[in-house]
């Protein structure tokens, strides 16, 4: 995942990506049911989504950019600023606070420098946030790195975690 | 097996026979353990002779409701000059549920041979897995498998050589627990904010793009090659006394047990013993406090109505509380139960779409109340507040997520209400007991 800052990076969806959009909206009958997928991939090309990019998609899908702006706000997965290189998310849901998930989230927040939660470190690498339930409560606590899983995290594992991430 | 562990003997694996061999994941390693056979057998026969086969098995949905699975089929008609649709619900997001992803990491060929022939039964020539976006392995093995499949010309314009088309699509959801409520599932396929539909119509009259449409679980899809291979009557016979709920189902175990995992149980299995001897109980040294069996949505036990209950759909309701998803969250003598119901009522106000009133703001509202407690400065009158506020967030909404958040609420304050009352400061607890 690359992380631009710039809001006016240029159009997202041209050359290959452009192929890769139209490849998606071939799956259905509608063009606007290639939305999600597209936000996904303006995310992973750019790091966030973008009000330029929302108007953009829009614009390619035949939808409003009100409506994009509706469904970015609703699903918590689409960035809408810039986050740290490494975006951590810990699950803190009962399964996992019932095994400490909570001091996963302390310790995490101390060692990246964040301080706290949903901030992004000053030197730009880390922003940790809370997630609600990941789907792997047997393996307490689960963080994800960016797209990466990690099981079974404990306060002690979190320095050899973060010491592998650039 | 109890991935991660190993199988405990009283298990049954069958959907979870190959968790944990890597080989099982590629089509080649898929078929030298069996898989596609079912597929192309299906496709050789009419579309009834499966959802027959399906319906005399007895299989009913593993996603939480429990419908049975050939009925649900039945009501797609065929050759009535619409598209249809399946869709495979992957969106897994329960708290205290994880064994779709074990599925889909593990055994991805299962699902899409699953996928495949729900597709073939309905009359539906595309097909879409929609998982949750935080599922990222799962997502790549699921869509390396789909690709894999299409090479060998499993799926596409002629699958397995029958003439019959059939299409799979991989759909990654974005971070929004109510897309896995099967009409707010088709609004995200569809492109839209994912809020539920009011119904009906139901999905199979006006479902995804507004055409009849089948929404299952991965893991009833799962199962169907194997009742295609084995029988019917094989899969009938996996019973425990209970000839309404029969099959294995794999139960996903998490909170403070000895081995928290996924096992698969022969439905009807005694949950005390499922506790104590399969998943070893509370850590060393502790005692088992409280225990959602079926994921966060359901009510909770205590330690006692839980050992004597009985794991399938109707042995869940005798005990007052329901099988769900399977996902079974134990809670042990350290825990605080109002701090946990807090957490999981945080939980449903964070996912609520908030169409509905009562339920954006019920959960709130019962979240600021549990916080409030939790933080010793809740009153008596709170807790007849949050019971209140829960009566009117059963069965008055479009879907039954207030329903969810009311569930752990009210079983908690009636089986555990002397935790509640102890944080209650004690100055207003002399009060509120003059007031009264």
């Amino acid at each position: 995942m690359t992380h631009e800052t710039t809001a006016d990076a240029g159009p997202v969806f041209i050359g290959t990506i452009r192929e890769e959009l139209e490849a998606i909206c071939a799956r259905y009958p509608s063009r606007q049911a290639a939305l999600l997928p597209g936000l996904w991939i303006i995310q992973r090309e750019r790091g966030w989504v973008s009000p330029a990019a929302m108007e953009e998609i829009a614009g390619l899908l035949g939808c409003s950019a009100a409506h994009v702006k509706g469904v970015v706000t609703f699903y918590t997965m689409y960035h809408q600023h810039p986050v740290g290189r490494h975006f951590i998310q810990v699950c803190t849901t009962s399964p996992c606070g019932a095994c400490g998930a909570d001091d996963v989230v302390r310790t995490l927040l101390e060692k990246t420098g964040c301080g706290e939660l949903g901030v992004t470190s000053a030197d730009g690498r880390f922003t940790v946030i809370e997630v609600e339930c990941l789907g792997a409560c047997g393996f307490a606590t689960p963080i994800m790195i960016n797209d990466e899983f990690h099981e079974s995290v404990t306060p002690a594992r979190v320095p050899t975690i973060l010491a592998q991430l650039k | 097996m109890g991935y991660p562990h190993r199988p405990h003997p009283r298990e049954t694996p069958v959907l979870s026979a190959h968790f944990g061999d890597p080989d099982a994941r590629s089509l080649t390693g898929w078929r030298t353990r069996g898989g596609y056979v079912a597929l192309e057998r299906a496709l050789g026969q009419t579309p009834g002779a499966i959802v027959d086969e399906v319906k005399a098995s007895g299989l009913r949905g593993r996603g939480g409701a429990g419908f049975p699975t050939g009925i649900k089929w039945s009501f797609m008609r065929p050759g009535d000059g619409k598209p249809h649709y399946l869709c495979c619900n992957a969106d897994e997001s329960e708290p205290g549920t994880f064994k779709d992803r074990e599925i889909m990491r593990w055994t991805p060929h299962a699902l899409v041979e699953g996928v495949a022939i729900g597709a073939y039964a309905i009359g539906a020539t595309t097909a879409y897995i929609y998982i949750r976006g935080e599922f990222t392995e799962p997502l790549q093995r699921v869509e390396t498998a789909v690709r894999e499949a299409y090479a060998a010309g499993i799926l596409g314009a002629d699958a397995m050589g029958s003439g019959h088309r059939i299409d799979v699509h991989v759909h990654r959801g974005a971070g929004a627990y109510i897309c896995g409520e099967e009409t707010a599932l088709m609004n995200s396929i569809e492109g839209k904010r994912g809020n539920p539909r009011i119904k009906p119509p139901f999905p199979a009259v006006a479902g995804l793009f507004g055409q009849p449409t089948t929404i299952n679980n991965v893991e009833s899809l799962a199962a169907v090659p194997h009742i295609l291979t084995r029988g019917a009557a094989w899969y009938q016979s996996l019973q425990l006394s209970n000839p309404k709920s029969v099959g294995t189902k794999l139960f996903s175990v998490c909170g403070n047990v000895a081995r928290p995992g996924n096992y698969e149980m022969v439905l009807g299995f005694p949950f005390g013993e499922f506790l104590e001897d399969v998943v070893g109980g509370a850590p060393t040294g502790r005692k088992i406090k409280a225990v959602i069996p079926g994921g966060s949505s359901v009510p909770m036990l205590t330690r006692d109505e839980a050992m004597g209950a009985v794991m399938d759909y109707e042995g869940m309701i005798a005990a007052g509380t329901m099988l769900g998803s399977g996902g079974v969250i134990v809670f042990d003598d350290s825990q605080s139960i109002p701090r946990m119901v807090a957490r999981l009522a945080r939980f449903y106000a964070h996912e609520s779409c908030a169409q509905c009133s009562q339920c954006r703001e019920g959960t709130a509202w019962t979240t600021r109340i549990l916080e409030r407690i939790c933080a010793g400065e809740g009153t008596y009158a709170d807790l007849d507040t949050l019971l209140d506020i829960a009566d009117n967030m059963t069965g008055k909404t479009i879907c039954v997520l207030s329903d969810s958040c009311a569930a752990p609420v009210v079983s908690g304050l009636q089986k555990f209400r002397h935790e509640f009352e102890a944080l209650i400061p004690k100055k207003q607890n002399t009060v509120a007991v003059a007031a009264d």
